[in-house]
């Protein structure tokens, strides 16, 4: 007679030095193979959308920076191109252009807690440490600007809180010419690591079908070889003028849409970023960037579904206006909640440890699930 | 890519009545509108008929309408009766790049609409979040708990304090002994 | 070291208060609760990182609450997390220190009054000794929140725990 055996269950989070926050994983695993995963959230809910209907449109640009902490400004953007929509504003050119420079540092800077912490959770604390090192350089730039480290409430509805620092074009020159050599550091350091390798490649391999038949976007969604990314398909402010690729999974390491697929597009989006910088920087107009934003904020009846690409992957803002100075309902489409879903598909037959390497490889913010 | 008109007239040969009308308001981006218990059929449509490929479910929000009557009740707090729930549904062609919008309404009483989790799985926690947050039953939801709010949050609440997004909603005083107003 | 090797090169005792011993040992090594809420946490992450390098003043992230000395509670406590901070905290041995980082787990910063799920402060639910404002504080806010917990322990006595 065969022996019957149970799963055994395993309860990961809500505190665990590698959930990326406050997510509760229940596991249930036979030996060391992982069978099922049930992620439970919501302990980060802080009700933003019911903040958001109590609040005025402008009032909610701060409540949006605490939604995924690691890219305040991208959610600022999202949600001020959505309202100036309903509003059928248009800013000024300098603002387009400082918007999307702030947005191009911040994704840098977001990608970089993310590969970090990616490799800090399967034993690679050193370029962590070093990571850190040059986030903080983003930070400082942008600090100078606007006064914040981390949520910066800058791009408002219709322009920015603060012109640019006067010594912000040569600081950020400054940044991209010290961080081109960096990114073959990391290279060196991280992407061809035989450790980190052996732990990432051929890992949570996600096809393509199931990728869109989930939602996923962002990084999860090009590691799997698409060429998808808002800023070319559908685009939005003025990144339409600049040149850039859009880095796609090739599989070099082992199947294409493996962990160290989606590890390694992040790094490639941030070469990316910073031409998408180099080009904008020397073209910026001359302007206020306060002139475009309305006294009143009373935007007409109707909806608005405006999505932009987030370092996560494709942050949208659903706005229903009923004709007041209070948003009637916003609801956000945020990339980590929709990603984090297709986790239970992508570790069913792998290890528990594989089930950190996986976590890191989609990146999410429980700031942003839960919201 | 097709223009939401020609979507339109498409789902109303294909749908007939089920099809309730196009709305093209601006600014408000066009809005197909749906028979709440017929949106499995047109989904699966919209996914499999190769003009349209609608593969991504980009957005569906839970939204109260808050169109009902107001009045008060015994506690003296303001409730709204009758009027309507609606899903709103933001659909997204990867291949032919084009998108729609679709919008369900279904009573506030008893509020039910078709799940289409088994069309798009991205709808799954999404539908589970309006569930959660309005308390709309999604028919054929494989998994229909609520996801954001603690999974005991109706033991220490009323009528008035389950759905948070409710536009009715009042706090209840205590959860498992924690004060929940400031 | 230096200094103290050569100054009792020849003997090898050194008087002090037992409290001043302890105190001494406890406040140079605060081993901190590794374990991040929200937004803050990722300052507490910068702290701990190269740029402000939590670690010269003896923190350290300890994974398990059997071993740790110190919670920074960096973020938003909603509801359903306070009950879990409240059994991790139980979990901790004595002496604990409660370290309460930002707004939200001050007193619900931003979401005070429409947070349907937000905790309106930590000290709610746990006790706590140092309050560090900001939304979220620098890295310098949290290390001053340190040296000010270090200050507390430094009075603290064994006979009696200081208020």
């Amino acid at each position: 007679m065969a022996l019957k055996t149970e799963h055994m269950v395993l309860n990961m989070g809500p505190q665990h030095p590698s959930t990326h926050g406050v997510l509760r994983l229940e596991l249930e695993i036979e030996g060391e193979l992982v069978k099922k995963v049930t992620p439970h959230l919501g302990y980060l809910h802080r009700c933003f959308e019911k903040h958001a209907e109590a609040m005025q449109y402008n009032q909610v640009v701060p409540y949006t920076d605490r939604l995924d902490y690691l890219a305040a400004i991208g959610n600022n953007f999202g949600y001020a191109l959505a309202v100036e929509k309903l509003l059928g504003i248009e800013v000024p050119e300098r603002v387009e252009y400082i918007r999307v420079i702030m947005a191009e540092l911040q994704r840098i800077a977001s990608h970089l807690v993310a590969i970090g912490s990616n490799g800090a959770d399967i034993g690679a604390l050193t370029p962590f440490l070093y990571l850190f090192r040059d986030r903080e350089h983003i930070l400082s730039i942008i600090e100078e600007t606007c006064g914040a480290r981390m949520l910066y409430n800058y791009i408002w509805i219709g322009g920015l809180s603060h012109d640019i620092h006067p010594d912000f074009v040569r600081k950020t020159k400054e940044f991209c010419n010290y961080f081109k050599p960096t990114i073959v550091e990391l290279d060196n350091l991280l992407s061809y690591n035989k450790i980190f390798i052996e732990r990432t490649a051929n890992i949570g391999v996600l096809p393509v079908d199931t990728a869109i038949n989930f939602g996923s976007s962002g990084p999860t969604l090009r590691g799997s070889g698409i060429k998808f990314d808002l800023r070319r398909d559908d685009p939005y402010s003025i990144y339409d003028r600049f040149d850039f690729e859009i880095p796609v999974g090739k599989g070099l390491m082992g199947i294409v849409g493996d962990c160290w697929d989606r590890y390694y597009v992040r790094i490639r989006e941030m070469e990316q970023s910073l031409r998408i910088i180099e080009q904008a920087i020397d073209h910026i107009p001359e302007g206020d960037v306060q002139s475009a934003i309305p006294k009143r904020i009373k935007p007409p009846k109707g909806t608005v579904y405006k999505r932009v690409e987030n370092p996560r992957g494709e942050l949208g803002y659903f706005i229903i206006s009923d004709g007041t100075v209070n948003p009637f309902r916003v609801k956000v489409r945020a990339p980590s909640f929709v990603n984090l879903e297709v986790l239970g598909e992508l570790c069913k037959g792998y290890l528990v440890a594989d089930v950190i390497a996986i976590l890191g490889s989609i990146d999410i913010v429980l700031g942003e699930v839960d919201r | 890519m097709k223009s939401a008109e020609e979507i339109f007239q498409i789902l109303k040969i294909e749908f007939g009545n089920s099809i309730l009308g196009l709305d093209k308001d601006t600014p408000t981006e066009p809005i197909i509108s749906v028979d709440p218990l017929q949106i499995h059929r047109v989904s699966k449509f919209l996914r499999d008929n190769p003009d349209l490929q609608f593969d991504s479910l980009m957005c569906l929000s839970g939204v109260d309408d808050a169109n009902g009557n107001k009045v008060k009740n015994a506690d003296g707090d303001e409730l709204i009766e009758g009027g309507t729930l609606s899903v709103y549904y933001n659909l997204h062609s990867v291949s032919l790049k084009h998108k729609i919008s679709l919008k369900v309404s279904t009573s506030r009483t008893e509020p039910k609409v078709e799940s289409v989790e088994n069309i798009w799985k991205s709808a799954n926690w999404h539908e589970r979040e309006a569930f959660d947050l309005l308390g709309i039953f999604f028919l054929n939801h494989p998994d229909l708990r609520r996801i954001l709010m603690p999974y005991d949050w109706d033991e220490f609440t009323t009528e008035v304090s389950r759905h948070p997004l409710k536009k009715d909603y009042k706090n209840p005083e205590f959860y498992q002994g924690m004060k929940v107003p400031y | 070291m230096g200094l103290l090797d050569k100054e009792f090169s020849d003997g090898n005792i050194v008087i002090a208060k037992v409290d001043d011993l302890f105190n001494w040992a406890r406040l140079s090594s605060v081993w901190q609760l590794g374990f991040g809420l929200a937004c803050c946490a990722i300052e507490m992450m910068a702290t701990s990182m190269s740029h402000y390098d939590f670690d010269r003043f003896g923190v350290i992230p300890r994974n398990t609450p059997r071993q740790a000395d110190a919670i920074i509670i960096s973020g938003t406590v909603t509801l359903k997390m306070a009950l879990r901070i409240k059994r991790l905290y139980e979990q901790m041995p004595e002496p604990k220190y409660i370290i309460s980082m930002g707004s939200c787990a001050n007193c619900g910063g931003p979401y005070w009054e429409h947070g349907y799920h937000v905790l309106k402060g930590i000290d709610r639910v746990i006790p706590v000794d140092v309050y560090v404002p900001g939304c979220p504080p620098r890295p310098e806010a949290l290390l001053e929140g340190l040296l000010k917990l270090q200050g507390k322990i430094r009075n603290e006595s064994l006979r009696k725990k200081s208020a």
